[in-house]
């Protein structure tokens, strides 16, 4: 299946992704070949196939129920663009 | 004496618990070497301190009788591995400035192990990509170029760097990871040796997230001994990786007999693909002879859903690498670039941070994911993907492994490749076993027309590396590969 401009830049939305108008030019060329490409799939008859879950069989593992880690928040906000004190800071989200 | 650098990692670590030489002299001759080779553009960092105060660390261990499995040897890792206090970049815009407050699982064992740290190595943006190119911090230079020609070539991708590095002697081994072939398309594309080990088998705490169910971190080296040595300390059990797989690690080297006489050896018929070079198809016959001589059996096996893998992989890590690169927000790490609200923030940063593929990937992945398309796209390639690997377990049954050839060319020039699709067709011989979880492993076999070197892969039983390594060491054995780039960039 081919994706128009509006596609890509709805998608482009979803992801956070900033497009230029020349750039959704180009992206919807690009995405369209390569979903082309990927329909290929559509020839595989997977009626009654289960979808891979996990690609080695494994049962799920459990553990104890103990805080292992923490009070670590210097760590934690030492790589923040911009912190305070302990407070990831972020342009104002509530007016 | 002999140059250190040309030293393989059992060589150095016999000459360095005979004291032939110490751990300081070993670092000094790979610091040199490392600084001599800036035009490759290998690594992303330099760490000689490090390099240095591991080495003094460990020539007291070696003093005291007290060396462990690889004491006082000097690697490079792949700039996708988290280590402590070091810059970790992944090769990406996005991650500007990130120093890790902790160590990778395999980082972490290998200093356990007494290794010492040279560097970080350069790689493609965040692993996306066959040829190095997408990296932020510039192309990597292949050691190899081709007879007579001064055109520069690529290393394959993404752990570039890492092939680089060992085969141009800046380093006798290197982590890596792959996962789609990342490890041993670069590995082919330089002559040195690369195992992608079984998912599972090495921990991937601690490294930069790409695609969690097809990532697996291995080594990059120059001889099928080596790779056993490094899997050796890199591979086990950790609680902190909920995928990682608490399975015994067997004693790799042990496992290098040169013995497989009665090995079944199974060659998949649907690797014969249309337009596969002639040189391709007849060095794979040649491994094909060279393991009849050594008294394996071959048998042929049928893989039939191999060509579908990899359009399925162009569903499934474009999907997972959408969800794990959400995290690059501006927030927590790295780049910010500002914006009106906090939404525009996000995607100016997002815009700014990621390269090209990254962004093409991530394109793909959310709409793969996006609601209606689910089914059709991300549902189907799940099940495609327990076909492909339905298809090995049947093969399985009648072989100990498999042969084929690792790529369908050898390195290519940049630029030479600016199709997506054309460029994700290197994987073709790869990708099968990503998606089905096995270990992979890539020794060079020869050298082409032009001379560079070509590799050929085995594919193994889950956990089994053991076979692979037997397998690969009678394979290098027979193909007596010791071809080397000449000096053009010192």
């Amino acid at each position: 299946m081919s994706v128009d401009q509006a596609t890509v830049r709805h998608i482009a939305k979803l992801a956070r992704l900033k497009v230029s108008d020349a750039d959704a030019r180009k992206l919807e060329g690009e995405l369209s070949t390569i979903l082309e490409w990927i329909e290929q799939l559509d020839e595989v008859d997977t009626e009654g196939v289960e979808p891979m879950t996990s690609v080695v069989e494994v049962t799920m593992k459990m553990r104890d129920d103990d805080v292992t880690d923490g009070a670590i928040a210097d760590q934690i906000i030492a790589n923040a663009p911009e912190g305070e004190e302990h407070f990831f800071v972020v342009p104002k989200v509530v007016e | 004496m002999t140059d250190l650098t040309d030293l393989t990692i059992a060589e150095a670590r016999d000459g360095l618990s005979n004291r032939e030489f110490s751990a300081v002299e070993l670092a000094d001759a790979h610091i040199a070497a490392m600084e001599q080779g800036r035009l490759l553009n290998a690594f992303v960092t330099e760490t000689p301190e490090r390099a240095l105060q591991d080495a003094e660390r460990s020539d007291g261990r070696l003093k005291a009788g007290d060396g462990r499995p690889l004491e006082g040897i000097p690697l490079g890792i792949k700039d996708l591995f988290c280590t402590q206090g070091v810059l970790t970049t992944a090769s990406s815009h996005i991650l500007d400035g990130f120093v890790p407050t902790y160590e990778s699982t395999v980082t972490a064992n290998l200093w356990r192990d007494g290794a010492a740290m040279l560097g970080k190595l350069n790689c493609d943006e965040f692993a996306m990509g066959s040829s190095n190119e997408t990296s932020h911090y510039g192309p990597v230079d292949n050691p190899w170029r081709r007879n007579g020609a001064n055109t520069s070539l690529v290393p394959g991708g993404s752990s570039g760097g890492s092939a680089a590095a060992v085969a141009a002697r800046l380093c006798p081994g290197a982590t890596a990871t792959d996962t789609g072939g990342s490890i041993r398309q670069p590995a082919t594309f330089t002559g040195t040796v690369g195992i992608k080990p079984t998912y599972g088998r090495v921990s991937r705490w601690g490294i930069v997230a790409f695609a969690s169910s097809l990532d697996q971190a291995g080594p990059i080296t120059r001889d099928v001994r080596d790779a056993a040595i490094m899997l050796q300390s890199m591979a086990g059990h950790d609680a902190k990786d909920t995928t990682s797989v608490d399975v015994p690690v067997p004693d790799y080297e042990a496992a290098l007999t040169g013995d497989i006489r009665g090995l079944r050896v199974g060659i998949p018929g649907e690797y014969r693909m249309e337009g596969m070079p002639g040189e391709i198809e007849s060095l794979w016959a040649t491994g094909v002879e060279w393991l009849k001589a050594a008294g394996a059996e071959v048998v042929d096996v049928s893989l039939p859903h191999t060509k579908y893998a990899l359009p399925a992989y162009y569903i499934v890590a474009p999907a997972e690498a959408s969800s794990n690169l959400a995290r690059y927000d501006g927030v927590r790490y790295g780049l910010r670039v500002p914006g009106e609200d906090i939404v525009d923030m996000y995607e100016n940063t997002r815009a700014a941070g990621f390269g090209a593929e990254v962004r093409r990937r991530v394109l793909i992945g959310t709409y793969v994911l996006s609601a209606g398309y689910y089914d059709a796209y991300y549902v189907k390639a799940q099940k495609v993907r327990t076909l492909i690997k339905r298809d090995f377990e049947q093969a399985f049954e009648n072989v100990d492994v498999m042969l084929t050839p690792t790529t369908p060319n050898a390195a290519f020039a940049p630029g030479e490749i600016t199709d997506p699709v054309t460029m994700y067709l290197n994987d073709i011989f790869t990708v099968t076993v990503n998606m089905a979880g096995l270990p992979g492993i890539s020794v060079p076999a020869g050298l082409s027309s032009e001379g560079l070197p070509l590799g050929l892969q085995f594919i193994g039983k889950a956990f089994d590396e053991s076979t692979l390594f037997r397998a690969a060491g009678v394979l290098e054995q027979a193909a007596g590969f010791d071809a080397q780039p000449g000096k053009w960039w010192a």
